[in-house]
């Protein structure tokens, strides 16, 4: 176990003090220097960040993406536990499909994978799958999502609500009512009118959450509702956040960034679940990550093969990378824009997740005895966005576009996972 | 020019052009050498992913009076059965060394994606791409209407010229197209149809719309009509409940058609549902410009070719 | 720049003049002649021609006069910008049989008359096919001559003749630019 001191870091309140790890704990904030000296002049230290919505893609799928890939572009980015998406094949829907995957992140042992597991049986969306033996297993499973789909069956839904609260778990729920969505391929606008492409409506979203928050009240359980993309969407969450309902909700970096527009180059890449949105629900979202609306940023990591992006839009996949450029757009946001401070990006993109998913040890302040998972960022730095990282597929929306911040290292558990930009194994 | 994929890439001017080329191209269709040497040794591939031997016949006739080489090229490419992509079939035609693809696909973009992608060099022609656009056949529309209200059309766009296209605005490519280029052209163009078919964002760039024919005929003095086809998709999509209900409110029937009057021209872009959208009598009507719709449709694709594919690399 | 005038308004109306009792003469009257203009200032040459030989035999210009445009029957197409073509008029009694003028206003490479003598095969087969040109300015890239001609002028080749008649210009004149 190595021991070293971050020196002259930043901490999110500003101050400038050193951090000192030793045997994957925080072992003093202060002064001193012990063991190995990394200068962390000009850095901001900040808790690892966590993604409650990622895809792995593993098993299955690992034309995509596999744990280890994802694990790496998760690192480089800054995270130090990542929430894997059942969506898998088989589905994550038995407690020993939700074994391997955390096995399997074990193995990579570059942030800690915990796995979501699904609400019903295959996605099917006709069953509830053995929530209570994914939760009791050594995955720990305490999310449950069948994201890709929405559980549409109000019944249903009302059903896995109230069964997850024997083990405190929560249901998070994929906003997207079938029967207004089929064949939707972008945003229902004008910009859809034009493209002749086939529109989503926002309400196909807002309708779901608008029932799901209402059930969740009825039922007294914790709700989350997964990557929000419309301002109808955030005025739903104010008013049941207002009524005490326990709902929780996220927000993908995209969804804070680009708009349906894009959708005029009809390039796939631009093809995404939920649908990108006009500027008004941009700017929606944007103000809601500020005041507290939206919990946190998850990024829907969502690797795809070349051959499913580069053909006509309506064969395309949908789905966006995200793991490597969550943290720069959570800044440009919130602190590049004024709007916001270090603390609350703390909040959106390792506190609340962490709370949400109960994660022990993850997602804490950075304080004396708390497991040393620590990110430093460079807010200073700028990168201009190309290709997919070292994620397995390159659907990469940002190509071409400036960010600000870089992550300079990543400690997971104490030991550095991302040193100066690079893996450091 | 190097590819007309939306009628949006055309200026007024060069839209104008490719209708007096038209001009041209029609007395060369009425002669008895049907021919012209200007695009000998070129080689034009129809590349129909969706079946439609009206428009295909009719690219293939256009680029033979040209004296280019045709090769037909009826790709299937549905969603559920994953044939060779569109990349792979692009890059199949670069290697048989295509100068122009007329491409007809289900997927709205397909035509551009072709276009941007570097996979073929020649040049694109949307034929039709899902419900996006079908430029030649708003061509050949603008082409017929002003052969019709002017006599002595070269040079001259459809100023002042008031149109309605009537029915499933929200699903139809040639509306789309349509309302671009008319309006490009000086036209006014009013849209009509069940709300559920007319789409806002389309509805205000017209100039004006109603959910009724007859009131739209009452209200806006109608030049023309532009009838689309009715797909019976849409009425198990619950678009709207049953043929007959449509027939009613939107057909252009024997009633509507003596309201219209007699300055007023019938069109369609088809194939037409008989009895559904358009009556007997409106069709075969002496203000039908659908016969003249059809036979145009060579010349207009002519006209097209022959600016995509004459010019030199100044362009 | 320099400009220099080579004909005047009344050099043109003369040499049109005699351009156009030449045709008569060599043709032995009007019989089945069709005088045919390449647009643009071909064509107005044309209609000043058959103008003039009304005043002398009388004919019905309609059945003699028309246009040819010869645009899609280029060689250059690929390596010049996009034109837009012109209109054809074949007068009603068609050309086969017929003695066919064709009337442009500068002879140079001889590609256009190329270009003509193919269009002209679309519509029929004359008995005859002569030439009539306001300037032949030599040069020639293919073996063509004209029966008929308003001035021979040599020219170099970096030189511009410039044929300005009122209908199209603002003047008549025929000027070389160096």
């Amino acid at each position: 176990m190595s021991e070293f001191t971050l020196v002259n870091a930043t901490m999110a309140d500003g101050s400038v003090t050193n951090v000192g790890v030793a045997a994957g704990v925080i072992k003093f904030i202060g002064n001193e220097v012990m063991g190995e000296s990394i200068d962390a002049k000009g850095l901001v230290a900040l808790p690892g960040f966590i993604d409650l919505h990622t895809h792995l893609r593993e098993p299955g799928f690992e034309q995509s993406e596999t744990v280890l890939s994802g694990s790496r572009a998760a690192a480089l980015g800054g995270f130090t536990a990542v929430h894997a998406m059942a969506n898998t094949m088989p589905v994550a829907d038995t407690a020993g499909v939700v074994e391997q995957i955390k096995s399997l992140g074990d193995e990579a042992g570059l942030v800690q994978v915990q796995p979501i597991g699904a609400v019903t049986v295959g996605l099917g969306g006709e069953r509830l799958a053995e929530l209570g033996a994914m939760a009791n297993s050594r995955a720990k499973v305490t999310i449950f999502s069948d994201d890709g789909k929405c559980v549409s069956d109000p019944l249903l839904m009302r059903r896995a609500l109230a069964y997850v609260k024997s083990f405190d778990g929560v249901i998070a729920q994929h906003a997207q009512e079938p029967r207004l969505t089929e064949n939707s391929q972008m945003h229902e606008g004008n910009v859809s009118a034009e493209l002749g492409l086939a529109g989503w409506p926002a309400v196909a979203e807002e309708s779901i959450i608008a029932r799901d928050v209402l059930l969740a009240e009825a039922t007294g359980s914790r709700l989350h509702i997964c990557h929000l993309s419309t301002a109808g969407s955030v005025e739903i969450i104010r008013w049941a956040k207002r009524r005490g309902i326990k709902v929780t909700a996220e927000v993908t970096p995209h969804h804070l960034l680009l708009t349906d527009e894009l959708a005029r180059t009809y390039n796939p890449v631009y093809k995404v679940n939920p649908p990108l949105r006009t500027d008004a629900d941009v700017k929606a979202l944007r103000e809601a990550l500020v005041d507290g609306t939206i919990d946190i940023v998850a990024t829907d990591h969502a690797p795809h093969p070349v051959e499913a992006k580069e053909c006509e839009w309506a064969a395309a996949a949908f789905g966006m990378l995200g793991l490597e450029t969550a943290a720069s757009i959570a800044q440009l946001v919130l602190i590049d824009s004024g709007e916001s401070n270090w603390q609350r990006f703390s909040e959106v993109m390792s506190l609340n997740p962490a709370a949400i998913s109960k994660l022990a040890d993850q997602g804490q302040l950075l304080e004396v005895g708390n497991v040393a998972n620590i990110t430093l960022i460079n807010p200073a730095a700028t990168r201009v966005i190309s290709g997919g990282g070292a994620s397995k597929s390159s659907n990469q929306p940002f190509e071409g576009i400036e960010l600000p911040g870089t992550v300079i290292h990543t400690i997971y558990r104490g030991a550095f996972s991302v040193r100066d930009s690079k893996l450091a194994k | 020019m190097k590819h007309l994929v939306s009628v949006a890439d055309l200026t007024r001017e060069a839209a104008i052009a490719i209708l007096d080329t038209s001009l041209e191209m029609s007395e060369v269709n009425d002669r008895d050498i049907k021919k012209l040497p200007t695009l000998r040794g070129k080689t034009v591939v129809n590349l129909f992913f969706e079946d439609s031997t009206r428009t295909r016949i009719s690219f293939e006739v256009a680029a033979k009076r040209l004296s280019a080489d045709v090769i037909n090229f009826a790709a299937k490419g549905s969603s559920v059965s994953k044939g060779e992509s569109l990349k792979d079939t692009a890059q199949t035609l670069e290697a048989i060394g295509a100068d122009a693809v007329v491409i007809r696909h289900h997927a709205s973009g397909a035509a551009h994606m072709l276009a941007n992608s570097g996979w073929v060099k020649g040049s694109v022609i949307n034929a039709g791409d899902g419900t996006h656009e079908h430029p030649t056949q708003a061509l050949l529309d603008a082409f017929t209407l002003r052969s019709a209200i002017h006599t002595d059309a070269r040079g001259k766009g459809l100023d002042g010229v008031s149109v309605a296209i009537v029915g499933d605005i929200a699903h139809s490519r040639v509306a789309r197209s349509n309302l671009v280029l008319l309006k490009q052209l000086g036209a006014k163009v009013y849209l009509v149809g069940p709300p559920t078919l007319l789409p806002n964002a389309l509805v205000k760039r017209a100039d004006g719309f109603s959910y009724s024919l007859d009131e739209a005929i009452s209200t806006f003095k109608l030049d023309a009509v532009m009838m689309l086809r009715v797909q019976l998709e849409r009425m198990t999509a619950g678009f709207f409940p049953s043929e007959r209900e449509y027939a009613r409110i939107w057909g252009l029937n024997a009633d509507r058609l003596a309201l219209l009057g007699s300055e007023t021209f019938v069109m369609h872009p088809g194939p037409m549902n008989r009895g559904l959208e358009i009556d007997a009598a409106a069709a075969d009507s002496k203000n039908s410009l659908v016969l003249k719709q059809v036979a145009n449709g060579v010349s207009v694709r002519m006209a097209v070719l022959y600016h995509l594919l004459s010019g030199g690399e100044n362009e | 720049m320099q400009s220099r005038t080579v004909l005047t308004s009344s050099d043109i109306d003369r040499a049109v003049t005699r351009i156009s009792h030449e045709i008569l003469e060599s043709n032995q009257g009007s019989q089945d002649l069709v005088i045919l203009g390449i647009p643009t200032r071909g064509a107005i040459l044309a209609k000043r021609i058959v103008d003039t030989i009304a005043k002398f035999e009388s004919i019905d210009t309609d059945a003699v006069l028309g246009t040819l445009d010869i645009t899609m029957h280029r060689d250059d197409l690929a390596s010049k910008p996009t034109r837009n073509p012109a209109k054809t008029v074949i007068p009603a009694g068609g050309l086969d049989g017929k003695v066919v003028v064709l009337v442009d206003d500068v002879l140079f490479s001889g590609r256009t008359i190329r270009a003509a003598l193919d269009a002209l095969g679309d519509y029929g087969r004359p008995s005859a096919v002569r030439l009539a040109v306001l300037i032949d300015r030599g040069h020639r890239e293919l073996p063509i001559r004209a029966d008929f001609v308003g001035k021979n002028l040599p020219t170099s080749r970096d030189e511009r003749i410039r044929v300005l008649l009122t209908e199209s210009d603002t003047e008549n004149e025929v000027v070389i630019e160096a």
